[in-house]
């Protein structure tokens, strides 16, 4: 079979099952492939020779009863992997080797899965374009200097040019989904609490979560199974009935009530974006479901709610990084100086700039007038939601307001990056479940995506929404290999 | 409001990145620019808003203090950018 990389995780997973593909060369085929995408620069770290180690091993005596038995599998290098460097993208942790593994990667790998290596990332996920990874940008497979979103890009451009058959990512403020969007694939932010926090490199605690990020529903689906479960070692899992994600997928929406929100008509926004919007809302309507107009009137305040939010915790989380346990570490005259110098040699400005913003929303006399307000509006926000779904079963909007962008088009001004995320950002606030489907192209034959919210913990109704509109899309990603030499 | 490079001198102190004239300067312009873009949260009155303090809403748990890694103080130690017999080391702090 010389298409092995081009196969969807549940038709690898289904031959590897009846024995027409093995492990080995499933492997084999993924890491060949890698091996002539370095131009995409996906990976900081490769782990090939220890993967078909695994592979071989495990075509030895396979066991076919579980869900991804020997599939090879990349994961975003935010994910602590035992034995295996994580640098979540900065130099500081350039040279970490945790001694622990994350419980979302160890859920994978008990499910038979191999790691192949760890894709590249924006620094410690702040960013929305992958061009703050201290290991350089990540390039999306659709087109040559275009980035792949971010901060998951390099899981993102990993999928999509299928150098890994799915992947799993972090979504802060639209990380999962908004990559996906850029890169014409399916990404999954769960509802906080879903997935465990536990051995993530942590950004912003109150809204980061791990999902699946992958071909098509299915694959996330099943992925989505494997990752999610209970674990006492993260304070804030949630402790409810897990579904059958992948066995209870259903394309029957009929019946089902999906809002539209009004507020996420922005100003400025593409033609093309507006079109695709009620192309969406044409396709559920053509799969039986009903559409119902809403309103989640603080949708503006979401983005200046999470820029207090998310750096005020993560000038908290990364405090650790002082040069003294683990990681990079500068000379200096005194104890003082050591940290001011590790942490300014070893952060990149993207991160200096978040950690700064959140030092001064926390610090004496400005907490009232800026956490403490944030916190207030995120209230509001999440009442918004709460609100809207005693009318309605899912929420329907775009996942971005524009398709990708090119390389450097918005790195000079912070603003304008974060505006990427403006459809994304209330979806954390509010701790609900996300998805973002390819849905179209725009006029440069870029993806664009739409995105489902659901209410927390049902992660099954978007999947199943998503799965039936899939089918009515019938989205082809338009990859032409232009990296590979 | 603006910020002055006195007020991005007394951050970068309580951050603990070190930060020179050229870069405050930078650093006080992007600060700015997201700060004009954060005081829209103003237009909101808040006053009888209860704060979102917990996105779950769930109580903590208690689990039993027991230990589940063992022997694993030459790995830990190992990741350490200057040690010296199973301690880290730092700069002098005490003359």
């Amino acid at each position: 079979m010389s298409d092995i990389t081009k196969q969807s995780l549940t038709e690898l997973v289904e031959n590897i099952k009846d024995k027409k593909l093995s492990s080995t060369d499933v492997t084999k085929a993924f890491i060949q492939r890698s091996e002539k995408s370095s131009e995409l620069n996906a990976y900081i770290t490769d782990d090939f020779t220890l993967a078909l180690d695994k592979a071989k091993k495990f075509d030895q005596k396979p066991n076919l009863d579980l869900k991804l038995p020997g599939i090879p599998m990349a994961v975003k290098d935010l994910f602590c992997t035992k034995n295996v460097k994580t640098t979540a993208g900065s130099k500081i942790l350039n040279n970490f080797v945790p001694t622990y593994e994350s419980t979302v990667t160890e859920n994978i790998w008990n499910e038979g899965a191999i790691l192949l290596g760890k894709l590249n990332c924006d620094e410690f996920a702040m960013g929305s374009s992958n061009e703050t990874s201290h290991f350089g940008n990540v390039q999306n497979p659709i087109d040559k200097n275009l980035v792949p979103g971010g901060s998951s890009g390099g899981s993102a451009s990993a999928v999509a040019g299928q150098l890994t058959p799915i992947t799993i990512g972090t979504d802060t403020g639209g990380s999962i989904r908004q990559p996906a969007s850029f890169t014409g694939i399916v990404g999954l932010k769960p509802t906080y609490g879903s997935c465990s926090r536990y051995g993530i490199v942590a950004f912003a605690s109150s809204l980061d979560q791990a999902g699946p990020m992958g071909q098509n529903v299915k694959d996330c689906a099943l992925l989505q199974e494997v990752i999610s479960t209970y674990d006492p070692k993260d304070s804030t899992s949630v402790n409810f009935k897990r579904n059958h994600y992948s066995k209870e997928l259903t394309k029957n929406i009929k019946g089902k009530k999906i809002g539209i929100p009004k507020e996420y008509r922005v100003d400025g926004m593409p033609k093309e974006i507006e079109d695709l919007w009620q192309k969406g809302i044409q396709y559920v309507k053509d799969c039986g479901a009903e559409t119902i107009d809403i309103s989640l009137p603080h949708t503006s305040y979401a983005l200046p709610t999470y820029y207090i939010v998310a750096p005020a915790e993560a000038s908290s989380n990364l405090a650790r990084y002082d040069g003294v346990k683990y990681g990079y570490r500068a000379k200096g005259e005194n104890l003082i100086d050591m940290y001011e110098k590790t942490r300014s040699e070893g952060f990149g400005a993207e991160v200096q700039r978040r950690i700064m913003i959140g030092t001064y929303v926390l610090s004496s006399g400005y907490y009232d007038a800026y956490y403490l307000k944030a916190q207030k509006v995120r209230k509001l926000i999440k009442n918004d939601f709460d609100e809207a779904y005693k009318k309605v079963d899912a929420i329907l909007t775009p996942s971005t307001p524009s398709s990708a962008f090119k390389i450097g088009e918005k790195t000079n001004d912070p603003v304008s990056m974060y505006l990427n995320d403006i459809f994304t950002v209330p979806v954390n606030l509010a701790g609900l479940p996300g998805i973002s489907i390819p849905a179209g192209h725009d006029t440069k034959g870029y993806p664009l995506g739409l995105q489902i919210i659901g209410k927390a913990f049902d992660e099954q109704n978007i999947l199943n929404i998503a799965f039936a509109m899939e089918e009515k899309i019938n989205f082809k990603n338009k990859i032409t290999d232009w990296w590979i030499k | 409001m603006s910020i002055d490079l006195k007020t991005i001198k007394h951050i970068s102190k309580l951050s603990r990145i070190s930060v020179d004239e050229k870069r405050a300067e930078k650093l006080a312009d992007d600060l700015n620019s997201i700060f004009e873009f954060i005081e829209k949260l103003n237009e909101l009155k808040t006053d009888d808003v209860k704060p979102l303090t917990s996105i779950a809403e769930t109580t903590l748990k208690f689990r039993s203090d027991e230990i589940k890694s063992k022997n694993i103080r030459e790995q830990i130690i190992k990741n350490s950018p200057e040690d010296s017999e199973d301690y880290f080391v730092v700069p002098k702090v005490i003359e």
